[in-house]
């Protein structure tokens, strides 16, 4: 027994290749943690391997090498304790809204009846503020209403962690905007524990507490983990930028984007690289004091 | 729109009405009695056949459309009489034929849908079971009908066998199809909410294949409603098939010819029946 402290969610020396073992696999020797009641996310270029890393995480795909400790035990598959909105909505077209959530309510809860089910599915329907839409089957609603059922969806279950794929990616900037908001909140309320893929750097330095920096695959690799110094109570959507520290953080995030992701080889045959021992950054402190360099914006993509 | 598109169905069925018409008018010149031409030469096979009358030319045996009609509303206005075992009403006659079609067909369906789940969820049986689908396929259901008479010694079990050989492969196939096709991203869905595997099997698959499957439950009716007849016809008895053999023999054109309708009827409403089903569970993505 390994009683020393293990954060909840703890990745220990993850690789995962598809194909024969004369490829090069798409992430190797990956070691990071995600804390009790903390909000990480994930950043990388598309392609690089992140929804691989959080379907390992879920228990849907298994490792090549390495393994998942979650509440100090090794994973061994899907389970109710790990919510997943998917990256695509993934709701069942042939249900409703009340019974896609239903759906999931019930398989949390067997032995309830149906009068419970729907009363609880309904709580977490008035939640992501859809009520009145019970009825609708998936078809019929807009791109924001399906995430926020699959949103729904996933804490209807109340789980112990939420695990969540570019929930948001797919959405305009204006609704985007509400649900970031919306699951801020939730997520504050019920202390969630929460893994989140984005590559959108603004969306990252608003949520998270913690951002792990993953560089380009094949053989990808994840090269540092950014500390968001911005107290979570002064991060607010519309006057994020104004916050001192924002500048820093978004620079150093786009930096690591635009440059870094892609030569990190290099970085390592300078400075060397333990992957168990990962650097914890705080751009956002070194900014207080002296005034940041401003980096001309560029978006987080390649172009 | 909506007034464009009623006058277009206006006008489709004033235009079927005018179709049918001219068949009718075609049919009524065709079938004239011709006066004074009974001396033309007859091949006595064919005279022995149709009978001399009708080969002489003086009364066609083809009947008019009158005649038909008038067969079609006697058999109308009694369909369910039974005056001795080769003399039965044409509505006990379709539903004999009815009852076989929907017994092989439920037979194929509870083999057909279980086993294409099975095909469906597991490559091994898929690649163990597909040659013997392929080679079996496409035999004529017919074909059958000899083994099938030998080993069951009964002909109505007979023909029932050959109604199930022949809605087994549409079934069978597309429900192994549509178990295959159901998208990954809802089985991982069942996955994570740590559903067993025959709730997933009821509530996940089975809902999202139903329109793959009922597209092929109505292939396998409407090729059983086909190949009743052409059993009926073989084995004899009783079914719609056999009345029109019968009245082949009896030489009952005008009862051939309404038999044909009330098929075509019948097998018209099997399919909308079908397609009223499919349609229930068809979902919009
Ligand atoms: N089942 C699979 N078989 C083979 N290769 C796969 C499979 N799944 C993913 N890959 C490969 O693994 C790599 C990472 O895929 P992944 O979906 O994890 O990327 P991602 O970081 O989530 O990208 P995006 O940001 O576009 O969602 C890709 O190069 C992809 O081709
Ligand atoms: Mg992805």
């Amino acid at each position: 027994m390994q009683q020393q402290q293990r954060p909840l969610i703890s990745v220990e020396g993850l690789s995962r290749r598809f194909g024969d073992s004369g490829q090069t696999p798409v992430f190797e020797d990956l070691w990071f943690g995600v804390d009790r009641a903390e909000f990480c996310c994930l950043i990388g270029h598309s392609g690089c391997g992140k929804t691989t890393i959080l379907n390992v995480l879920a228990g849907l795909d298994q490792p090549t090498e390495g393994a998942v400790i979650v509440d100090n035990r090794e994973i061994d598959g899907p389970s109710l304790d790990r919510a997943v909105i998917f990256q695509g909505h993934a709701l069942l077209p042939w249900l409703t809204v009340m019974g896609n959530i239903a759906f999931a309510v019930t398989s949390r809860w067997p032995s309830w009846d149906r009068a419970k089910v729907r009363d609880h599915a309904a709580k977490f329907i008035e939640l992501v503020g859809l009520t009145g839409a019970e009825g609708k089957r998936p078809a019929q609603l807009s791109g924001g209403m399906k995430q926020r059922v699959g949103i729904a969806r996933a804490l209807s279950i109340q789980p112990k962690m939420l695990l969540m794929d570019e929930p948001f990616s797919a959405l305009d900037a204006l609704t985007r905007g509400m649900l970031q908001d919306e699951v801020l909140r939730i997520c504050a309320a019920t202390n969630q524990t929460v893994f989140m893929i984005t590559h959108d750097v603004d969306e990252a330095i608003l949520l998270a507490d913690r951002i792990v920096l993953m560089t380009n695959g094949p053989g990808a690799k994840i090269a540092e983990i950014v500390v968001n110094t911005m107290p979570r109570n002064e991060r607010h959507r519309n006057d994020l930028h104004r916050h001192p520290q924002y500048y820093a953080i978004r620079n150093h995030l786009v930096e690591f984007l635009v440059n870094r992701s892609r030569a990190f080889d290099q970085e390592i045959a300078e400075h060397g690289y333990d992957p168990r021992r990962l650097k914890l950054v705080k751009p956002g402190l070194a900014a207080v004091n002296p005034p940041a360099e401003v980096v001309p914006l560029t978006t987080g993509r390649r172009q | 729109m909506a007034a464009f598109k009623n006058s277009l169905r206006l006008r489709a069925a004033l235009l079927s009405l005018l179709i049918f018409a001219a068949i009718v008018g075609l049919w009524q010149i065709a079938t004239q009695p011709v006066a004074g031409s009974g001396t033309a030469a007859v091949d006595p096979e064919y005279a022995k056949l149709v009978g001399v009358a009708a080969a002489t030319g003086s009364k066609s045996a083809m009947p008019t459309p009158a005649d038909v009609g008038a067969t079609l509303w006697k058999h109308l206005l009694d369909p369910f009489y039974i005056r001795g075992s080769n003399d039965k009403g044409i509505g006990i006659q379709l539903a004999y034929s009815l009852g076989r079609v929907l017994l092989g067909f439920a037979l194929a369906a509870l083999v057909a849908v279980p086993l294409g789940f099975l095909i469906g969820m597991s490559p091994l049986v898929y690649r163990a079971l597909d040659p013997f689908i392929q080679v079996l396929k496409p035999v004529s259901p017919l074909a059958w009908m000899p083994l099938a008479l030998y080993t069951i010694k009964d002909s109505a079990i007979s023909s029932i066998f050959v109604i199930f050989i022949c809605s087994v492969w549409p079934m069978l196939i597309n429900t192994a199809f549509g178990v295959a096709g159901v998208r990954k991203e809802w089985l991982n869905v069942s996955r994570t909410l740590e559903v067993g595997p025959f709730r997933t099997a009821f509530k996940v698959i089975l809902p999202a294949a139903a329109p793959t499957i009922m597209t092929g439950m109505r292939i396998s009716v409407g090729i059983a409603w086909l190949v009743i007849v052409a059993a009926e016809m073989l084995v004899g008895g009783t079914g719609i098939g056999y009345f029109v053999w019968n009245e082949w023999n009896n030489l009952s054109i005008a009862n051939i010819i309404t038999a044909i309708l009330l098929i075509g009827l019948v097998g018209l409403v099997l399919d909308q029946v079908l397609a009223w089903l499919a349609k229930l569970v068809t979902y919009p993505e």
